[in-house]
């Protein structure tokens, strides 16, 4: 394939769980790209999809329940959802590798931590049991780990969160993947652990020239470490841009509603401007704008319509991801998947959703 | 100021760590709560920040008298809680209630909306009489924003925003004067913890609650809380009113928090200051001497390892800091 190919190209993926009138439309139609050294950020609260196109990424989502119906995985231009069970394995921590959530439970409790990492130096390397444990001493030192030749004989109970989860980074680089994709990597540990696991992430993906998916529900996070934002919203991707952009002027009214609902730390008491209501069940996604029966300008809920905005169109017609035109916006571009996305652009964060 | 309604004075709770099967001996103590002490005020929400395992949500359970105190005291109303018993007792739980963090594990699934949010009414049958309960549950139904029609559902079938919803209405059932919130929008998404929010800020207005809000994100418990009390290894390092921990804090633990959180705001990437700490939360079984903060203090000294500082406001500090350096440093990004 031609050097032009992005690192990591989803288009138009789409998973469903379930039968009948039960099936879950889990994605939708999610397209993104990664470039090497670039960190993509996927936002999204729980049930929007961030996780399962991780998983169908990786091809380790669970067929069945699930079932991709459609949609391409491109790595480097190849073609992952056709392709074979055993060059999907050879790609998995070679090409591209995963780190969880909760690390206790993605180690195995009853082999050291070390057997557990030199383990792919063997099988993938045909390293001998005592040069591979000494690469896993190696690899614990380069995530930080004190004292690591002897840590490296210790199981995982004796870690403390964030030992644990700099043992999962050190274990999926091990065969140096080009693709690292991150779930929650901070969502257990507290938030003067989280400051270092960031911290390690971002300079190996430095180091390394890594493409990396960081998939968080945290707005924090994502605003220190992300090159680009995605916005997920039940299955389908609502928004994108650089992070700068998304922002100083998020032009979804999902986006501007998730940076309202945030409490800062640096103003004081007051109301909230939560969105109101309740994610949609995905067995039954509302027809037009998913979104539109939480959000504040679908003027069909009989409020008076705070902006020039009209709602009928939001309750018929999907708005597709487009282009917007925004001058602020990085070389990417901008896209939003809202009828009056424009209208937004041009607003700061707060104006049009303050009544 | 008015008299506090609830005044906690050195309190202590140590679990035993014990070895053997039929003849159990102690060898050594979990230091949970290591002398606490604060006032909270009627209508006053004070917010207890802390990472995992310092020692909040023993404090909570000991609050809810759940567990037995080591020692120290707390007075409810000027009355000794812990001396109270039987009837007293009884009473008592009705002016104090708990909202608990995982909305999936506090309710009973076996049980319907309308009976989990009816038990306390069975446990105090004075304050609603019988022919009454089911209005009085569909009321609370309604202040906590859920339909009260739905009186006849499992929480199964409601979102963990909602079950919180829930489990804030059983909370409120017997009008308590005091509600202890131990994490309680941790699980719940960003937008339905606004919404949770919210609702936990109108109640308070509307019948007049105390709050004990403990949460580890220091966001909520900022927007939440008049006053804030930061711990650390089972004791209290500083604690003062919102503004000051936020804006003027001086103890360097609280500094290192406060510049961890990171912001939402791409604009200051690389422009703030972050206090990165090395290392793990000593074991609460083995503290550090001294300050127990030292062990990750950049500021620590020799002073630190030999004298515990003491819990007071002095000349470099406006409200009580337990630190011998406590200096004020700007770590929040200026607005």
């Amino acid at each position: 394939m031609t050097d032009a190919a992005p690192l990591l190209e989803v288009e138009d993926l789409r998973v469903e769980f379930g039968k009948g009138a039960d099936t879950a439309s889990v994605l939708n139609g999610v397209s993104y790209r990664v470039e090497a050294g670039e960190t993509l950020a996927v936002l999204g609260e729980s049930g929007s999809g961030k996780s399962v196109t991780a998983q169908t990424i990786m091809g380790i989502l669970d067929t069945p329940p699930g079932r991709i119906t459609g949609g391409a995985v491109r790595f480097k231009g190849e073609e992952l959802l056709g392709a074979d069970r055993e060059r999907r394995r050879l790609l998995r921590g070679e090409s591209m590798a995963m780190i969880f959530q909760d690390a206790l439970s993605a180690l195995n409790p009853v082999y050291t931590v070390g057997a557990q990492i030199a383990e792919q130096f063997r099988f993938r390397r045909g390293m001998s049991k005592k040069d591979a444990m000494v690469r896993a001493a190696e690899l614990l030192d380069q995530v930080k780990i004190p004292n690591a030749k002897q840590r490296v004989k210790e199981y995982p109970h004796q870690f403390s969160g964030g030992m644990r989860q700099r043992a999962m980074i050190a274990m999926s680089l091990a065969l140096d993947p080009e693709l690292l994709i991150a779930d929650e990597p901070t969502t257990a540990l507290d938030v003067t652990v989280q400051a270092q696991i960031m911290e390690l992430l971002d300079e190996l993906r430095r180091e390394r020239d890594m493409g990396m998916i960081l998939i968080t529900h945290d707005l924090g996070v994502v605003a220190e470490v992300a090159d680009r934002i995605a916005v997920m919203y039940a299955g389908r991707i609502v928004e994108e841009a650089d992070a700068a952009t998304l922002y100083a002027h998020p032009a979804h009214p999902y986006t501007r509603g998730l940076m309202a609902s945030v409490p800062r730390l640096d103003s004081s008491r007051g109301q909230l401007d939560p969105i109101p209501g309740l994610p949609p069940s995905l067995t039954n996604i509302p027809p037009g704008c998913p979104f539109h029966p939480r959000c504040a300008h679908a003027d069909f809920r009989g409020r008076a319509p705070q902006s020039s905005v009209s709602g009928d169109r939001c309750r018929t017609e999907l708005p597709l991801l487009r282009v917007l035109e925004d001058p602020a916006a990085g070389p990417e571009g901008h896209r939003a998947a809202c009828h009056f996305a424009e209208q937004f652009v041009a607003a700061s964060p707060e104006e049009v959703l303050t009544p | 100021m008015s008299d506090p309604i609830l005044s906690v004075r050195d309190l202590v709770k140590h679990f035993p760590i014990t070895q053997g099967v039929l003849f159990k001996k102690t060898i050594g103590q979990v230091h949970a709560v290591d002398g606490v002490s604060f006032d909270l005020h009627p209508g006053e929400t004070l917010g207890v920040v802390g990472e995992s395992g310092c020692g909040k949500s023993t404090l909570a359970q000991v609050l809810m008298r759940l567990e037995p105190p080591t020692s120290g005291t707390v007075t409810f109303d000027g009355e000794d809680l812990f001396a109270k018993s039987g009837a007293a007792l009884k009473a008592w739980r009705r002016d104090m209630q708990i909202v608990l963090q995982d909305p999936y594990t506090s309710l009973n699934p076996r049980k319907t909306v309308g009976d989990i949010v009816g038990e306390p009414f069975e446990i105090h049958p004075e304050v609603a009489p019988k022919g009454d309960r089911r209005r009085k549950v569909q009321e609370l139904l309604e202040v906590v924003g859920l339909n009260p029609e739905h009186i006849r559902r499992y929480p199964h079938q409601f979102s963990g925003g909602q079950r919180q919803r829930i489990g804030i209405a059983r909370a409120l059932a017997l009008r308590p004067r005091v509600i202890v919130c131990d994490e309680p929008v941790s699980a719940l998404d960003v937008s339905i913890q606004a919404q949770v929010m919210n609702l936990l800020g109108e109640l308070q207005t509307e019948f007049g609650l105390s709050y004990v809000f403990i949460a580890h994100d220091l966001g909520v418990v900022r927007h939440l809380s008049d006053r804030v009390a930061v711990m650390y290894l089972g004791k209290i390092v500083e604690i003062g009113d919102s503004e000051s921990i936020y804006e003027r804090a001086t103890h360097p633990y609280t500094q290192a928090l406060l510049s961890s959180v990171p912001v939402p705001d791409p604009s200051l990437r690389g422009k703030r200051e972050v206090i990165r700490l090395t290392g793990d939360v000593p074991s609460p079984a083995d503290p550090p001497s001294g300050c127990r903060f030292r062990t990750r203090c950049p500021k620590a000294e020799a002073i630190c390892a030999e004298q515990e500082p003491p819990l007071v406001a002095g000349e470099s500090s406006d409200h009580p800091s337990a630190c011998h350096f406590a200096e004020v440093r700007q770590v929040l990004p200026v607005a």
